[in-house]
Order: structure tokens, then C-alpha cells, then sequence
């Protein structure tokens, strides 16, 4: 039984989005709208001139090598942040769902470190890490490993990544708690009365009713890891060792903010546009289908 | 700064009695916090109690990048201040940034003001000076790198803390003893590209780019691939290799290890007196950067790093008069003597140099004075007047990834100063492009 409020007339409903409509165009539709204009433009810092190059900021940016295997590097970080992130939320968040007493200390633990700004986890973390006085590289030197991030490849996408998923471990674990809790209890009970382990459980009833938190999380921290990690490469690497960490968003702030190219800077938040869409749209054209809601 | 006049008018409506000494406000945008930060305030203060016509307001705006960028921005929306400090690698782009800044020459002629250019110490002024050698900037701190040397170190090591480093192949000698003796950090470093390419290229009086390093114009190429900066660049790398070169991050990490007694040699820059003299709990001493005996019979001049003051265009005639007075002001010898001993920067006229010599410093404090011997021994060449490249903080950032390249060992000096001259060019390209 549908119950919907139908409006007489136009004005009212314009009115009541208009709020909506205005916010968006001023933040987002007028932003948007001045990078791509800018891309097309290869103007000087202090907007003194600016030289009509059409596509030429693209072609700049598409025949550097070092750009395309930024795009690589995206990838890695964005699959490795979110699969850890997401992967060590859910499995707190088995572990909280099955959890008699204590559960409400325990969740709110676990919600804390989404309260710390990525600049401010990225310094944490590499005061741990850091090379000469840092905590866990003194007891991996114990053990007798060499932690060295600042000229280790792997090592600073390692630390960058642990960096990045570790705050978004809490904001995964509040959405995936609230679905457990969703899941309706008879269902489980009548699996479990059927012999079916809780593993078997997980796989076949659980996972599955689980899906559209899995599905909207996956979005949402692939956005993540693509614009709000920022703070955290800042921070720890600034790009480095040599590429290793220089993730697209990185390289859109080097360019416009530390090289002052405008130009090539408002191409790259341009192509950064085409690839977010491009993601969603595909998320939810492929993925969603497998959803069950 | 457009504000002024509705202040003035607002004070006039209280009945304020300053309103009879109408005060112009010169706005100065500067990166410095912490100990520096106070002493550019002290120097406003200084300044502002001295007269009463002209009152600087001096905020800080973040690092030199963050303070370059809120330039900028604010030039963009017209609300520019009247002084903006810009690091040297900025410096190209000031200079084609015709319509945004007002040469200094110029500010100070216009207003009147007593400017004599041949005060300024060559090696000091010649890194922000038009080709025709007016002043487009003033200097206002300027250091050069040197080795420091923790004394204990060596002597733990059983060296002789008087020994000769003045090259590089003496200091490799004293790495490999080092070494053998067990001492874990040998040599590190800070800044890598300014110390071990730019001044190295500099001191060598071998091109770091063509057109005179920039100078002569925006066409220029990067040519730091040479033979000189393979060899050096090649000779760090074993030492990295063997553990004899630590490698402690882009900017100046280095400087905590050093500080903290761990490591015995130091390439860093010459302000970085106060943060030692402060921290460190050793015997250190200040030495003149080594040099290639293979290389150069004797070392030409280093170059600085370091920020200049760039006056803004946009503001009224009365402004620019408190702001050459602003200028002089600092470049008083008093002035100037007392910014050199408090912090370790170079003096920006030979009157501050020898009025901060025969006020005993240099005696009191040996090593002082090392950097300005360093700098001023030599008169300048084409190689060694300094760098104007455009984008070059970008460059330097290149420079820093392919340099990692060569201490991790992924690639050897050839290749990676090749790689680094082949991307940097592009962006010099760029650079020349948009300022056309």
C-alpha cells in the first residue's frame, strides 16, 4: 500500500528543491564548470594571460609516462584501502554482533579513530614507523627487519595504506554492525537448526542479506581513497619514494599548488571527474544487479 | 591595502587621537613561526616604534609554498599585500610575473628613497637582479650549505677531529674509517637537490642549465647530467650503497639524526647554527662544503637558498614609500648584523658583515663566518651567479624522486640524473609556454 503526497501545481515543489539545486550549483556545477574551462587554457599563476590550448593540456598529461603509471598506483592504493578497510570491518563486526556484554564499550572503542583527521593519522603513523624513532621500527629491528619507508617501494605503500584504512575501519564498521543487526535472528536460527556451521551461516544467509551496506560502502570508500587520502600521503610520503605513493589527487595538487600549473592541474581534477562518474556508473549498472535488497 | 582608509575613518568617528598622526599600513606576508617567526615580529616592532608614519602589519601565511600560493590567490582577488616573501626557487616565477610585482629599484626610486645597489653583497643580490643588474627583490634570509661535524663522533672513531675534509675524496677516506669503527651514520644530509646538485654544480662552476643557469633567458635546458655531477652523485651512491651515506628524507629529516649525536658528518645549510647550537649535546664544528680535488683545483663560490621580499603592484604611492622605508630599514647594517647573529643567515651587505666582525662575533662563535667566506671568496661566474628556472620547486621534487632511485640502487647516477633532466625539461617548457 503506496501512500504518496501529490503536489497541485509547479511552484511548490521548485520552491521546496530549490534549496537543494542552489547548493549543488554553487559547489558543485560552477567548480566543475570553471575546471573544465581552465583545461583548456595554459594561463600564467597570477591570471595575469591566458593561451587557448584546447585538448593540449590532455595530450600533455596522456603522453607522460609518469602519469600513466600514477593511474596504476590509484589503483593499487584504492583496492588495497578499501579491501583492507573493509575486510577488517566486517570481521570486527562479526565478532561485535555475536559479542552478550560489553558490546556498547566495545563498539564505541572501535568508532574513536574515525574522529581523527587523515593529516593528523598520517603524523601518528609515522611517528610509529618513523625510521630513526619510531616504536614499531624499533621492534622490527628486534626482529631483525630493516623498516625503511623513505626508500622502500613497497614499504611506503604499505604504511600509506595502513594509514588511510585504518580510520576508515570505524565508519565500515558502524555500517556493517547496523546491517548484521538487520539480518532478522529466525532466519539464522533456523539455519543453525538445520546444521549448517557458522561459516556456512556467513556465506550463504548472512553475506548476501549483507549485500547493499557491502555494496554502498564499496562506493563510498573507493571515493574515499581516491580524493580524501590526501592528508595522509601529505604527511608521510608526499609522493615518494620517487612515484611510489604519488596517487592522481597527490599529483593534482603538486601540479597546480607546488608547480603553479593551473592548466595541467585543472586537466588532471577534469580526468579525475570522468574516472569517479565512470566508477559509479559501472557500480551500479554491474554490481548493484547482484544486490539483494 | 584598501582597508586603510575606512580604519582611519573609523578611528577619526571614536575621537581616537591617533587620528592626527594618519599612519599608512604596509602589509607584509612572510613564512616564518617559531623562533624566526619572532624575530621578523621583533623587527616589525623595531620598525614601527622607530616612526610613526608608516606601521607594518607582518602575518604569517604557512610555508614558503602555502605563503607563495596565498600570494598569489590573493593577487588573483585584489587583496595582495603590500610585501610578499617568496622563496628562491620562486624567483623565475615572480620575475615573468610582469604587471604583478614592482622591482624593488624601482619601488625605491620612485619614492625617493636613498638605494645604493653596490651595498649588497654580489653573490647575495645577484640570485634576485635583472639582467641589466637592477634589484628585483631584496634578500632577506640567505644561507649556503657546509658540512658539519660532530667532533666527537670522529674521536670516538679514532679520528683526529682536526682532520682535513676540505674534499670530498679526504671525507670518503674519513667514511670508510668511519665505518670500519662501527659508526652507524656516517654522513647524512639535508636538502638534497639544493646541496648536492645545485651548489655542487654551482661550486664545481659547472652548468646546472644553459643560458647561464636561466639568466640570460626562459629557453633554457637542464644540464646537470654532466661528467662532474655523475661523479659525484655516482660516488654517493656507493656510500649509500654501503651504509656509509644515510639517506633521511627530502627536506632536512637529516637534521634530527645529526642533532641527536648520531651522525658524524652533515650537509646542511648554514642557518641551521641556531637549531644545532640549541639542541645538539656534542662538540660540532662548521666546515666549508668539500669539493672534488679530481675535479676543480680550488672550489669556486656557493650559492643561496633562502627568500626575498617582492614588493606587489596595485598599491597607492604612499604604501610604496612606507614600503622602501620598510626595505631600508632592514638593510641597515644594525639591523641586518643582528638578523646574521641570531639566526645563521648570511648579511645581505658587506657594511652588516663587517660591523658583526668587529663587533667580535665571529670570534666568539667560530664557524660563523665559514658560510660568508664560502659565498663572497670568489667573484661569481655564469655557473655560480645562481638558478632561474621556472617551476623549479617542481623540478626539484624530479630531482629528489630520481635521486632516491640512485640510494636505493634501482638506477645508477647517469640514468637517473638523465631521467631527471628529460622530465624537468618538459616542465621548463611548460613554464616558458605560459609565460610567453
Amino acid at each position: 500500500m503506496e501512500k504518496r503526497v501529490k503536489f497541485k501545481g509547479i511552484w511548490l515543489p521548485i520552491l521546496l528543491v530549490l534549496p537543494q539545486i542552489l547548493i549543488t550549483a554553487v559547489f558543485f556545477f560552477y567548480p566543475a564548470g570553471q575546471a573544465i574551462w581552465q583545461s583548456l587554457f595554459i594561463p600564467d599563476p597570477f591570471g595575469l594571460s591566458m593561451q587557448w590550448v584546447g585538448l593540449g593540456n590532455f595530450e600533455f598529461l596522456l603522453s607522460d609516462r609518469y602519469y600513466r603509471a600514477s593511474f596504476v598506483t590509484t589503483a593499487v592504493f584504492s583496492i588495497l584501502v578499501t579491501v583492507v578497510s573493509m575486510g577488517v570491518a566486517l570481521y570486527l563486526a562479526v565478532l561485535a554482533d555475536r559479542l552478550v556484554r560489553g558490546s556498547g564499550t566495545y563498539r564505541t572503542l572501535l568508532i574513536w579513530p574515525y574522529a581523527v583527521a587523515p593529516a593528523v593519522a598520517g603524523v601518528l603513523w609515522l611517528f610509529m614507523f618513523n625510521t630513526r624513532v619510531g616504536v614499531v621500527t624499533w621492534y622490527l629491528g628486534l626482529l631483525g627487519y630493516d623498516w625503511n619507508h623513505v626508500l622502500n617501494e613497497g614499504e611506503a605503500m604499505g604504511l600509506v595504506v595502513i594509514a588511510s584504512a585504518w580510520g576508515r575501519i570505524s565508519y565500515n564498521f558502524l555500517f556493517f554492525l547496523a546491517g548484521l543487526q538487520a539480518i532478522p535472528r529466525s532466519v539464522i536460527e533456523a539455519a543453525a537448526i538445520d546444521g549448517a556451521h557458522f561459516w556456512t551461516r556467513f556465506r550463504t544467509i548472512v553475506f548476501p542479506l549483507l549485500s547493499p551496506t557491502t555494496f554502498f560502502l564499496l562506493v563510498v570508500n573507493i571515493i574515499y581513497s581516491f580524493f580524501e587520502t590526501f592528508g595522509v600521503i601529505h604527511t608521510i610520503t608526499s609522493g615518494g619514494p620517487q612515484q611510489a605513493t604519488t596517487i592522481l589527487v597527490y599529483k593534482v595538487y603538486s601540479d597546480g599548488f607546488v608547480g603553479q600549473d593551473l592548466g595541467s592541474s585543472a586537466a588532471q581534477s577534469v580526468i579525475l571527474l570522468a574516472i569517479v562518474s565512470l566508477l559509479t556508473v559501472v557500480q551500479f549498472k554491474y554490481i548493484e544487479r547482484r544486490v539483494h535488497y | 591595502m584598501k582597508h586603510t582608509i575606512s580604519i582611519l575613518a573609523a578611528s577619526a568617528t571614536l575621537g581616537a587621537a591617533q587620528a592626527a598622526m594618519a599612519q599608512t599600513e604596509v602589509e607584509f606576508w612572510h613564512a616564518f613561526t617559531g623562533r624566526l617567526g619572532e624575530l621578523v615580529a621583533e623587527q616589525v616592532d623595531t620598525f614601527n616604534a622607530a616612526q610613526s608614519d608608516y606601521k607594518v602589519v607582518a602575518s604569517h601565511k604557512g610555508n614558503y609554498s602555502e605563503t607563495l600560493n596565498a600570494g598569489i590567490a590573493a593577487f588573483r582577488a585584489g587583496e595582495q599585500p603590500d610585501i610578499l616573501m617568496v622563496f628562491e626557487v620562486g624567483t623565475a616565477t615572480m620575475m615573468a610575473a610582469k604587471g604583478a610585482v614592482k622591482p624593488v629599484h624601482e619601488v625605491m626610486a620612485a619614492a625617493g628613497a636613498d638605494f645604493d645597489q653596490s651595498k649588497y653583497i654580489g653573490s647575495v643580490k645577484g640570485y634576485y637582479t635583472s639582467p641589466d643588474g637592477n634589484m628585483l627583490s631584496l634578500p632577506f634570509n640567505s644561507s649556503t650549505p657546509v658540512l658539519w661535524v660532530n667532533r666527537d663522533k670522529l674521536s670516538e672513531a679514532g679520528i683526529d677531529p682536526d682532520i682535513d675534509l676540505t674534499t670530498w675524496e679526504r671525507v670518503g677516506a674519513a667514511l670508510d674509517d668511519l665505518k670500519a669503527a662501527g659508526v652507524d651514520c656516517p654522513l647524512t644530509t639535508a636538502w638534497q637537490s639544493w646541496v648536492h646538485l645545485e651548489n655542487f654544480s654551482a661550486y664545481h662552476n659547472t652548468p646546472f642549465a644553459t643560458m647561464e643557469n636561466g639568466f640570460a633567458g626562459t629557453d633554457t635546458e637542464l644540464a646537470f647530467n654532466g661528467p662532474a655531477q655523475v661523479t659525484h652523485i655516482g660516488a654517493m651512491g656507493e656510500w649509500a650503497k654501503d651504509g656509509k651515506f644515510i639517506y633521511a628524507g627530502r627536506r632536512n629529516e637529516g637534521g634530527a639524526n645529526f642533532r641527536a649525536g648520531e651522525c658524524a658528518f652533515f650537509t646542511e645549510s648554514s642557518a641551521g647554527y641556531a637549531g644545532i647550537n640549541a639542541e645538539a649535546e656534542f662538540d660540532f664544528e662548521v666546515r666549508p662544503l668539500p669539493y672534488w680535488e679530481a675535479l676543480v683545483s680550488e672550489p669556486q663560490n656557493t650559492i643561496i637558498g633562502g627568500a626575498s621580499l617582492w614588493v606587489m603592484e596595485g598599491q597607492g604611492d604612499e604604501e610604496y614609500k612606507g614600503v622602501a622605508a620598510y626595505l631600508n630599514f632592514l638593510s641597515s647594517p644594525e639591523i641586518q648584523a643582528k638578523w646574521h647573529q641570531d639566526t645563521g643567515y648570511l648579511p645581505i651587505t658587506a657594511e652588516a658583515g663587517d660591523l658583526t666582525r668587529s663587533q667580535g662575533f665571529y670570534e666568539a662563535n667560530p664557524g660563523t663566518d665559514v658560510a660568508v667566506i664560502q659565498m663572497t671568496a670568489k667573484e661569481p661566474t655564469a655557473n655560480s651567479k645562481g638558478l632561474r628556472l621556472g617551476s623549479f620547486d617542481q623540478i626539484r621534487g624530479i630531482i629528489d624522486e630520481e635521486l632516491e632511485a640512485v640510494w636505493s640502487g634501482d638506477k645508477d647516477a647517469q640514468a637517473a640524473l638523465d631521467s631527471a633532466v628529460e622530465r624537468g625539461n618538459v616542465l621548463l617548457r611548460r613554464f616558458e609556454q605560459a609565460s610567453r
